[in-house]
């Protein structure tokens, strides 16, 4: 009910179009993996697709920044049901990809944001690993690109009002790991299939 | 409510017209056999489905009284400053006096309206926001384009907010002779700058050779102009009957909004041109954005306004 009520107040701030590109929007286990300039990603891409698949996909976050015993907390665990994993101090014991992991086993979909932390002006950074270590760990999920265009004028890391702006948000072509595909190899191939949906 | 036998008569020559509209347009769907053809057929469709809607809304809320076209129109005011605003470059700056426009003077200026409080209605935006859209920036702290920034944030207000809201503000003028009327009045000035466009695009299909500007808008033709504008007059002077004016006047008047809302058209494409896109947007199907359907409006419905204020008042 939050979560849809958000939804809509986002599409109403930025008349959203989703555009599939390289998929349709149908059932089956995905990881979507989008650049990440504004904390309203997550909800803008979340509400992009259809009411069945909401259901079953959850947003992954950092423990760190939504735990805080506040909203955030409560729009985490509550409103969207967030994946949280470790960022600052990875053990053996807190390893970020068993939450992952263990979400994917149960037969949900995720959003992931494999730059790790918001990025202001709007470029793509490089991806941590950890999109690598889904994709060997799990062949058979597909991992679809994610372009969210202008969001970071809508909400920009600091602020907490939203100014209206159209923004768009593209789905590419589902990507899988290579036979024998190393790490940055892939690492790069899947930032460059993302940053191919900017639109011109 | 505001039917009465005059405002349901152009509501029934509004249905009748739309009607004919899909009729061609479904004739001519069958008939064109080129590849281009069918191209521009299917748009002519796509743009009388919209239409359809278009007319729908406005009708519907000229129907429900005064403050229904003027939510209306504070509506696509916000349609339209998002779509100007997401065309030019604003920096982080910018956010805060940006919030403020769209939340606090956009509703402000209309709520004016809605308790018929004239004097701020003309003020609010060209001196106030004018005054406070630096003023926010400066305490922002960024210099760069600092006067470019500012300027365009004003002009958005200006053009999505401050003149297009003098389309609804007719329905707070005690106009002379016509207790109860203002709805048409509204009627009158939407109508004949939509189809002023309507009938220059036809006519420019059917006998446009020569662009008015063709580095601004190559569609723009002096035969579509001319034929266009002249069928827009007489539509205008047939339709005396609904308004004030007797048939020479509403002819002068409807002659008013052809021109301005050519200008309209001419100077937002420019600014689109200039930022490299074709439309503002592709919220109406066929149409392109809000912005791209009002242009002609926002800057006919000040001049037609005041014109009807200084005379008919």
């Amino acid at each position: 009910m939050t979560a849809s009520l958000l939804a809509w107040f986002t599409c109403f701030l930025t008349g959203v179009r989703a555009r599939w590109q390289g998929c349709a929007p149908i059932a089956g286990q995905r990881v979507y993996f989008a650049n990440h300039t504004s904390n309203l990603d997550f909800v803008l891409l979340w509400a992009s697709l259809p009411a069945e698949l909401r259901r079953t996909t959850r947003p992954v976050g950092a423990r760190d920044y939504w735990e805080d015993g506040g909203v955030r907390e409560w729009l985490a665990s509550r409103v969207f049901r967030a994946v949280l994993i470790e960022r600052r101090t990875v053990t053996r014991e807190n390893n970020p990809l068993v939450p992952m992991l263990d979400a994917l086993a149960g037969g949900e979909s995720l959003i992931l944001f494999p730059e790790g932390t918001r990025n202001p002006d709007g470029e793509v950074n490089p991806f941590k690993p950890g999109l690598f270590h889904i994709a060997r760990a799990r062949p058979e999920v597909a991992l679809v690109p994610v372009f969210i265009e202008n969001l970071n004028r809508v909400l920009p890391k600091g602020e907490f009002l939203p100014v209206p702006m159209l923004c768009s948000v593209s789905f590419g072509k589902p990507l899988r790991l290579a036979e024998g595909e190393a790490k940055l190899q892939f690492l790069t191939r899947v930032r460059e299939a993302l940053m191919a949906l900017r639109p011109q | 409510m505001n039917l009465d036998w005059q405002t349901l008569w152009l509501f029934g020559g509004m249905l009748g017209l739309l009607t004919v509209a899909s009729i061609i347009g479904a004739v001519l769907k069958v008939r064109v056999h080129t590849e281009d053809g069918q191209r521009v057929v299917d748009n002519l469709n796509a743009r009388t489905r919209a239409w359809w809607v278009m007319c729908a809304v406005f009708g519907g809320a000229l129907a429900l009284g005064r403050k229904a076209p003027v939510i209306m129109f504070a509506f696509t005011s916000f349609l339209a400053l998002r779509e100007f605003i997401t065309l030019t470059p604003t920096r982080r700056a910018d956010h805060r006096a940006l919030f403020w426009a769209f939340f606090i003077i956009l509703p402000l200026h209309y709520w004016t309206l809605g308790i018929r409080w004239y004097g701020l209605f003309v003020i609010l935006i060209p001196v106030y926001a004018f005054l406070f859209i630096p003023m926010r920036n400066a305490l922002a702290g960024d210099t760069e384009h600092f006067l470019e920034r500012t300027a365009k944030t004003q002009w958005g207000l200006m053009v999505c907010v401050y003149c297009v809201s003098h389309a609804p503000a007719l329905l707070i003028l005690n106009v002379k002779g016509m207790p109860n009327g203002n709805a048409r009045l509204l009627f009158f000035l939407v109508c004949i700058t939509q189809l002023s466009d309507v009938l220059q695009y036809v006519w420019g299909k059917l006998c446009g050779k020569h662009p008015v500007a063709p580095r601004l808008s190559p569609n723009k033709t002096i035969g579509g102009l001319v034929g266009g504008g002249l069928s827009a007059i007489a539509v205008g002077a047939a339709l005396w009957w609904s308004t004030p004016f007797t048939p020479l006047q509403a002819a002068g008047m409807s002659a008013v909004i052809v021109v301005m809302g050519f200008f309209g058209g001419l100077v937002m494409s420019a600014i689109k041109r200039d930022r490299g896109v074709k439309d503002y947007g592709e919220l109406i199907p066929g149409h392109g954005g809000v912005l791209d359907r009002i242009d002609s409006l926002c800057f006919a419905a000040p001049v037609f306004f005041h014109l009807v204020r200084w005379i008919w008042t």
